[in-house]
């Protein structure tokens, strides 16, 4: 094991009966880094985690966290996790604070040292006011925080969350991911598991994707963006229509594939890197001024469309479902 | 020490939950003294006082029975459908620690039901000569065993109703094998091996002679054999769980 893992995964297969929910995946994750996992309905993800977190029992492989078994010494690993479900499954009948109160002491935190922590986590989350009210009474956004808060109460090094956006406003969702950005800075490492890629692109270091049971692509999101990346691509906005200048472009700039757009764009695609003041300049003698001109980078979704086969209209249509890629 | 805080904040969590809400407490009342009227209302019409004292080991036994098989078998399969049951379950304390946990708030419901036809009783008929001692050592064993049986029923049921079904389908059969309504001798000799399969049998037993001064086993083998039940559903228990909670 990598000094710097804290969790290493070897060949990790779940079976039930015929069917195969996980295919001997691999991966690390690295201390203090926010890892996420992605991947359609069904592909392996809440399996995995329930298998790295002590609710599964894998039929092959190893998972080892923090240099403990986390199979054969279960106990052990999870003294240093923090899990947040993909469900708020705190006691609606307790108020916030004794839900907190009661989730420290499962990790042996003594009374005092509970209290105090508890105190702290609802001020950072914004929850001082509803701490007396009965969890039953919380809104969605509010369950969620406090979800999170309850798995962190015993500062674990490694922190679990499945889908902890899903089903929340835009405010709460936000607060959230600042909330695991601070935790991150922290020090502590994050998994999560998410099916909006905007979340995993603005907030995971790392991630995998997915499918089948399969990991089909692992790496930083930089790593994974120039996988699907076809070199360098600058799309420039003009004042008048550059469909006349189509070839003449092309003939000039040699190396580069140019493609003129309805709306006077032009977008200009190369292997090497393209230096925009020469085209500039070029343009500016043929009397057309640029107003626009910005680089194109792939997203996050075309990666996700090109790994799992998943058309981005499919993806669309699955997230106004509201339960896309879980 | 730190499974001991989790211990202790379970049962507490449980107690105040459950067993100290309203619903229950009436119910932990209700049900008993119900069984009693019941009992005491003979078919002539009228109300045989005398008999009270008779009726007390069976009351008592039938108390716990419903007692603890209902709340554990409820409260548990009622957490599981919410998940926070997960919670206790992904806790870095033993399976053990966390089970016996679940086990003590229901144990302690039971103890608490098997008094309530005590106290009624103690208002009617004189209850001196009562070995008190092996009164309650007996009514924690019945209530450890019950205990366990309604935690088998929580392993395998999925909903409340299902939680409700399996008790109902094994409880009432056990009243009438276990001596309560019936002495065993009387029973087709055909049943009569079953009646020697239910912990309960052991525990009215021990319960008759320490209250009635009239028992057919010897009280240290009812101990016995009370628990050896209590290891091996324990044991049971925890293997069904491993299995079925643990996927």
């Amino acid at each position: 094991m990598n000094t710097t893992d804290i969790v290493t995964v070897t060949n990790l297969s779940k079976e039930y009966g015929d069917f195969t929910a996980v295919k001997g995946i691999s991966f690390s994750i690295l201390r203090g880094e926010i890892f996420g996992f992605l991947g359609p309905n069904g592909a392996g993800k809440t399996t995995t985690i329930n298998m790295m977190i002590g609710l599964a029992r894998p039929t092959s492989g190893t998972i080892l966290i923090d240099g403990f078994d986390a199979v054969k010494k279960v106990k052990k690993a999870q003294s240093i996790m923090g899990i947040v479900p993909d469900e708020s499954n705190l006691y609606d009948e307790m108020d916030g604070f004794d839900n907190l109160c009661f989730c420290g002491s499962l990790y042996g935190m003594r009374k005092d040292e509970r209290e105090k922590r508890a105190k702290e986590l609802l001020e950072e989350f914004d929850l001082i006011k509803a701490g007396k009210r009965p969890f039953k009474a919380y809104s969605k956004g509010m369950r969620r925080k406090l979800t999170i808060a309850a798995g962190i109460i015993h500062e674990p090094e490694i922190l679990f969350l499945d889908e902890p956006t899903t089903g929340i406003d835009v405010e709460s969702a936000r607060q959230i991911r600042q909330l695991l950005l601070n935790l991150k800075q922290r020090g502590t490492t994050i998994f999560i598991t998410t099916h909006y890629i905007e979340d995993a692109q603005r907030i995971c270091d790392r991630i995998a994707i997915i499918v089948g049971g399969n990991i089909v692509a692992n790496g930083t999101v930089p790593e994974l963006m120039e996988s699907v990346s076809h070199g360098h691509s600058i799309q420039l906005a003009a004042d008048k229509d550059l469909e006349p200048l189509a070839e003449e472009l092309q003939a000039h700039f040699d190396g580069c594939i140019v493609k003129t757009g309805t709306d006077h764009t032009v977008t200009l695609i190369s292997k090497e890197q393209i230096a925009l003041s020469p085209v500039l300049q070029y343009l500016d003698s043929r009397g057309i001024s640029v107003y626009e001109a910005k680089e194109l980078r792939p997203s996050l979704e075309d990666v996700f469309v090109k790994v799992t086969g998943i058309e981005a209209i499919e993806l669309k249509k699955e997230k106004d479902k509201g339960g896309m890629l879980k | 020490m730190k499974s001991w805080i989790a211990f202790w904040s379970i049962l507490k969590k449980d107690i105040k939950n459950y067993y100290l809400k309203p619903p229950n407490i009436s119910w932990g009342i209700i049900f008993p003294l119900s069984w009693t009227l019941m009992q005491m209302i003979r078919s002539s019409g009228g109300v045989n006082l005398s008999e009270i004292r008779e009726m007390l080991p069976g009351l008592m036994a039938m108390s716990i029975l419903f007692g603890t098989t209902s709340m554990l078998a409820v409260t548990i399969t009622f957490e599981r459908k919410g998940r926070s049951f997960d919670r206790l379950l992904i806790a870095p304390i033993s399976l053990g620690t966390m089970v016996v946990a679940k086990l003590s708030g229901a144990i302690l419901f039971g103890i608490f039901n098997a008094f309530v036809p005590v106290i009624f009783a103690s208002f009617f008929v004189d209850l001196a000569g009562i070995k008190w001692g092996a009164v309650l050592l007996t009514v924690f064993l019945i209530a450890i065993t019950s205990t366990l049986l309604g935690l088998m029923i929580a392993v395998s049921a999925k909903e409340v109703f299902e939680a409700q079904t399996f008790s109902n389908f094994f409880r009432f059969p056990m009243l009438f094998l276990c001596g309560l309504f019936l002495p065993i001798s009387e029973l087709p000799i055909f049943l009569r091996p079953l009646s020697y399969l239910l912990p309960l049998t052991y525990g009215t037993d021990m319960l008759s002679g320490s209250i009635i001064g009239r028992s057919m086993l010897s009280p240290i083998l009812c101990v016995l054999v009370l628990l050896v039940f209590t290891l091996a559903l324990f044991t049971l228990c925890q293997y069904n769980i491993r299995r079925k909670w643990f996927l």
